[in-house]
């Protein structure tokens, strides 16, 4: 029972949000149920930390690796609902639903990372993807043009795509082995990984994580539905999917054994086009959040650095990775959140002289954006440099210095945010003012960044006790 | 961890000097008056400044080791550590950069107008990683200092700087940090070879010749990038023309040495193969590099300009001093570091002042100015004699030093940086010229003020080292000695063989080339 509590408290939650919804104008109270929820789950997160335990038959586990990614996720959840705590963006008469469906997509992801039998493991997933496809269309209609409902639909039917061809996948892997349990599964195919077949399988499989995580050729859904859902929804789907999407990659590749020669080039394949297609496309973009999602393409890229590695430190480098990249993002939300004034939509050049209007605010973007870059003393330095440390241990020297290049390009665009919020003339832009609850969540996020930027040894040594009890 | 000679002063003086900065930058946040603010960042400075002094008398100049040592794990998943220490190179650069920061806040007093606290703020946290860049003997920690230095440096320019502010910080940000990224690749290539990132446990180790010219390449771009050498320099007269007065002392002074530094202690001792074969290029950059920054500094208007591009000229007399590897040649090069921060450092904050007065920098709208600021222009003089290598101030040691070197081995290249000397002379000359006799036509500047005490006392002590360093050298050179000895050495064994089969076919001992290798034996 204790074993389950954070997934309880999570589904009590959602019940009680949805007795809330049911009720007229009860966004607020709403949004508080929420916000309790998020808490109490970090805090069963935390209570189970270092339990371990098999439920339903096995197909769920409860272990380091599932309990660490849990409360990461929890943590997430509350810090995306402190970022959109106004939830400018979307109407009051649809709050309630609005976070009865974050609620239920973190059941979902949160059940994902626990499950270690492929049909679980569906079942995970898709509770957590339709609600995250409900999210999209919940937006406001600023300009008339009904932008969120396209990204919504595009968001659904490439979801779709990639979740068919992931079951087409997880099809041929039961078919070779005979098995759903990821446990029974890896020696089986350990003993066939040089069988194309297999590759094949693993591979697809892989291709609904990739979705998630927007891996190039998954990635065709970010700019529109980062541009057409409400930043705060964009700040969601950003940040906390991405965690859950890493751990089941882990998962998945860590299946396919050690001497997989196919699956690497693959991945290595998709690392190099994800971080060159992501950096060069992001050289462009005016919008801001298009600008984020094609950003956050190149930091896919750069994740797979460490999968490629199929060894425990380079997954362990992942995870250090993709935490540190939900806070970068989530730091960069934060601003984009509190300086849209009505929840629309932000050109990078809405950020002028940003620190002439709130210097906090332009202290986070800049922390947010430096992170990103990966310039030392954020986690986003210290994340490249544990990820290329790995990658090159590995023998992938062509890949780190291919990763080396993409950091130089994406240098770029992070820049001009920064050069845009600290040189240029404010204009008749007004000044932003912050509450209290803001104040905290940038001062927090920014002492974050920093902290595990330069302090990384107990987190990654976390993750790599998690990681190599997995494998 | 036989190269380390801990600390045994009681406490950690050099982790003290590189937070202390820092510490004072938090309270820094807390203040709100401007002039308090600016009394407490020149407290912290000086503080940081008498606190760095006693490394001096302290420091063992009979040892080329590294000296005050602090060790401690940091992260020992990737056996990276948190080690410091300080030898003969690295002592005089971390005592010029901690003497010029209380001059870069003095020289900010009215300069700087809105934004004090995070001017300040930017300013302390650089001196914390300049600090640390120079102290740092754990490759990580260097990058992490080397890399963290530009986000200040780059609001220092973006925020507070002229009219191009935004072209130039971001040059000047593309530039270094492009120039890094494959440095950090050469870095994590070091680790997996040898299993750790402790720079004097790399130095001194068999690595095969393509690894060497790989890791020595990156080296080299992110370093040259930084001095910045020939044809790389592109970033630094636009940087230093937009920067404050502030900015452009740090950029002058303590950032280009970085790049200089870098090739002394990574470049010669980690990849000395490499090194040699790539010697003669560097040197030819270094001569044009000598040459070119004469000439377009003769050619300029804007005085931030001509001096801006006089460094390119001056650190090309110190990466040939460097790449000519003989105990003249990098002795010089290391003291006219230390000179070219001292001179140029005091050149661009004159230039600062007379901004202050007339908001220009173009040459000609300064013209006649001796008339009415005569204690201003005995300053400028001096500064300006100092800059050209005049007899008798600190250049003139340290480019005769450097030029002894070089002309031990390569005559012809020296004989092409000779005019680079005199090219010196003719722009600073035109510079003095204009400035204190002007011309008829020049504007009215009878309402300008002289120079203020407090502005005096930050032109003084520049002077001071001026002169000292130009007329009694030894003590600036005694520190460095051993440790330029031992360098030689590292570079030394593998040039030595050819060296004395050059030797023996001229008929010639080259004393000054085999000396550290007897004393060695």
């Amino acid at each position: 029972m204790m074993l389950f509590a954070p997934e309880l408290f999570l589904l009590l939650g959602s019940l009680a949000v949805f007795f809330i919804s049911t009720g007229r104008d009860c966004g607020k109270l709403a949004r508080t149920a929420a916000m309790l929820t998020a808490l109490g789950g970090t805090l069963l997160c935390l209570a189970t930390f270092c339990m371990q335990g098999d439920l339903f038959y096995g197909a769920y586990r409860i272990d380091l690796f599932s309990q660490m990614f849990k409360l990461f996720i929890c943590l997430g959840l509350a810090i995306v609902l402190l970022v959109g705590t106004e939830l400018k963006g979307v109407s009051n008469r649809v709050r309630p639903e609005y976070y009865l469906f974050m609620l239920l997509s973190v059941t979902g992801l949160v059940m994902l990372v626990s499950s270690v039998e492929l049909i679980a493991i569906f079942i995970a997933l898709e509770l957590s993807s339709f609600s995250m496809y409900l999210l999209v269309p919940l937006r406001d209609d600023h300009d008339g043009l009904r932008i969120q409902m396209e990204s919504a639909i595009k968001y659904i039917l490439f979801g779709v795509v990639a979740t068919g061809i992931m079951l087409f996948g997880m099809s041929y892997m039961f078919g070779l082995t005979g098995t759903t349990h990821l446990a029974e599964l890896l020696p089986r195919l350990h003993g066939m990984s040089s069988s194309p077949l297999a590759i094949l399988a693993i591979a697809m499989t892989l291709g609904g994580f990739f979705f998630k995580l927007a891996v190039f050729p998954f990635h065709s859904w970010v700019p529109d539905v980062y541009q057409g859902a409400s930043n705060e929804t964009t700040a969601f789907i950003a940040s906390v999917p991405k965690i859950a999407a890493v751990a089941l990659l882990i998962r998945i590749t860590s299946l396919s054994g050690i001497e997989s020669g196919a699956l690497v080039t693959m991945l290595t394949i998709l690392s190099v086009c994800s971080m060159f297609y992501g950096n060069l496309v992001a050289l462009v973009q005016t919008d801001i959040k298009r600008m984020l999602g094609f950003s956050g393409i190149a930091h896919a890229g750069y994740v797979l650095l460490g999968l490629v590695t199929l060894k425990d430190s380079g997954y362990a480098a992942a995870i250090y990775y993709i935490i540190g990249y939900m806070l970068m993002t989530l730091a960069g939300f934060a601003v984009i959140c509190r300086v849209s004034a009505k929840g629309e939509n932000l050109l990078v050049d809405d950020l002028s002289g940003l620190h002439k209007r709130s210097p906090l605010l332009a202290l986070t973007m800049a922390t947010s954006m430096f992170a990103m870059a990966g310039i030392p003393p954020f986690v986003g330095f210290m994340g490249k440099f544990s990820l290329m440390t790995e990658a090159y241990r590995a023998g992938h020297l062509a890949l780190v210095i291919v990763a080396a290049i993409n950091t130089a390009i994406g240098i770029y665009y992070y820049l001009s945010v920064v050069k845009v919020t600290y040189s240029a003339e404010a204009g008749q832009r007004p000044v932003v003012t912050l509450d209290l609850t803001t104040k905290a969540l940038c001062i927090i996020l920014v002492t974050f960044i920093i902290l595990l930027g330069i302090l990384p040894s107990r987190i990654i040594e976390i993750a790599g006790t998690a990681v190599k009890a997995i494998m | 961890m036989e190269f380390l000679i801990m600390n045994k002063l009681g406490f950690p003086l050099l982790s003290a000097l590189i937070f202390l900065p820092l510490a004072g930058a938090t309270v820094l946040l807390l203040l709100r008056h401007e002039t308090l603010i600016k009394y407490w960042s020149l407290t912290v400075t000086m503080a940081t400044a008498l606190l760095s002094l006693p490394l001096y008398p302290a420091f063992d100049p009979a040892t080329a080791r590294y000296q005050f040592a602090e060790h401690h794990a940091w992260i020992p998943a990737l056996n990276i550590n948190y080690t410091l220490g300080i030898d003969g190179i690295s002592l005089l650069l971390v005592l010029m950069t901690t003497l010029l920061m209380p001059l870069c806040v003095l020289g900010s007093w009215k300069y700087i107008e809105k934004r004090v606290k995070e001017f300040m703020f930017c300013l302390l946290l650089m001196e914390t990683s300049m600090l640390g860049v120079f102290m740092a003997l754990d490759f990580v920690l260097f990058y992490l200092m080397w890399e963290a230095m530009l986000i200040p440096m780059y609001l220092l320019i973006a925020v507070w700087g002229g009219p191009r502010k935004t072209y130039a910080s971001t040059k000047f940000f593309l530039y270094t940090l492009a120039g890094s990224v494959l440095l950090l690749v050469a870095i994590i290539a070091l680790y997996l070879s040898q299993g750790t990132f402790s720079i004097p446990m790399l130095m001194g180790k068999e690595y095969a010749m393509t690894f060497q010219t790989l890791v020595f390449l990156a080296f080299f771009i992110a370093f040259a990038i930084k001095v910045p050498m020939f044809p790389f320099h592109t970033w630094l007269p636009a940087a230093h023309v937009e920067a404050p007065t502030a900015g452009s002392v740090i950029l002058a002074s303590v950032l280009l040495k970085m790049g200089v530094y870098g090739f002394l202690r990574f470049c010669l001792p980690i990849t000395p193969d490499a090194t040699i074969m790539f010697a003669p290029y560097v040197l030819v950059l270094s001569v044009v590099g000598i040459i070119y920054g004469g000439l377009t500094a003769l050619a300029q208007q804007d005085m931030k300009k001509l001096i801006a591009y006089s460094s390119v000229g001056h650190m090309g007399f110190v990466t040939l001093g460097v790449f000519v590897f003989n105990q003249n040649g990098i002795e010089g090069a290391i003291l006219q570091m230390i000179n070219h921060g001292i001179t140029t450092g005091a050149l661009f904050l004159c230039v600062g002042m007379i901004y202050e007065r007339t908001h220009s920098r173009e040459l000609d709208r300064a013209a006649g100015l001796g008339k009415y600021m005569p204690v201003y222009v005995t300053f400028l003089t001096f500064f300006s004699l100092s800059s050209l290598a005049f007899p008798g101030t600190n250049s003139f040691v340290g480019e005769f030093l450097i030029l002894a070197g070089s002309f031990a081995d390569h005559k012809l290249i020296s004989a092409c940086a000779i005019p680079g000397a005199v090219l010196a002379a003719a722009y600073m000359l035109r510079m003095l010229q204009r400035m204190i006799w002007g011309r008829p036509h020049n504007p009215d500047h009878s309402g300008i003020a002289d120079l203020n005490l407090r502005e005096i006392c930050t032109l003084a002590p520049l002077l001071v080292f001026v002169f000292w360093i130009g007329l009694a050298p030894a003590p600036f050179m005694k520190v460095m000695n051993v440790t330029v000895t031992n360098l030689i050495t590292q570079v030394g064994e593998k040039q030595a063989a050819g060296m004395r089969t050059q030797a023996a076919l001229t008929g010639k001992t080259n004393t000054l080339n085999l000396e550290p290798i007897k004393e060695r034996q």
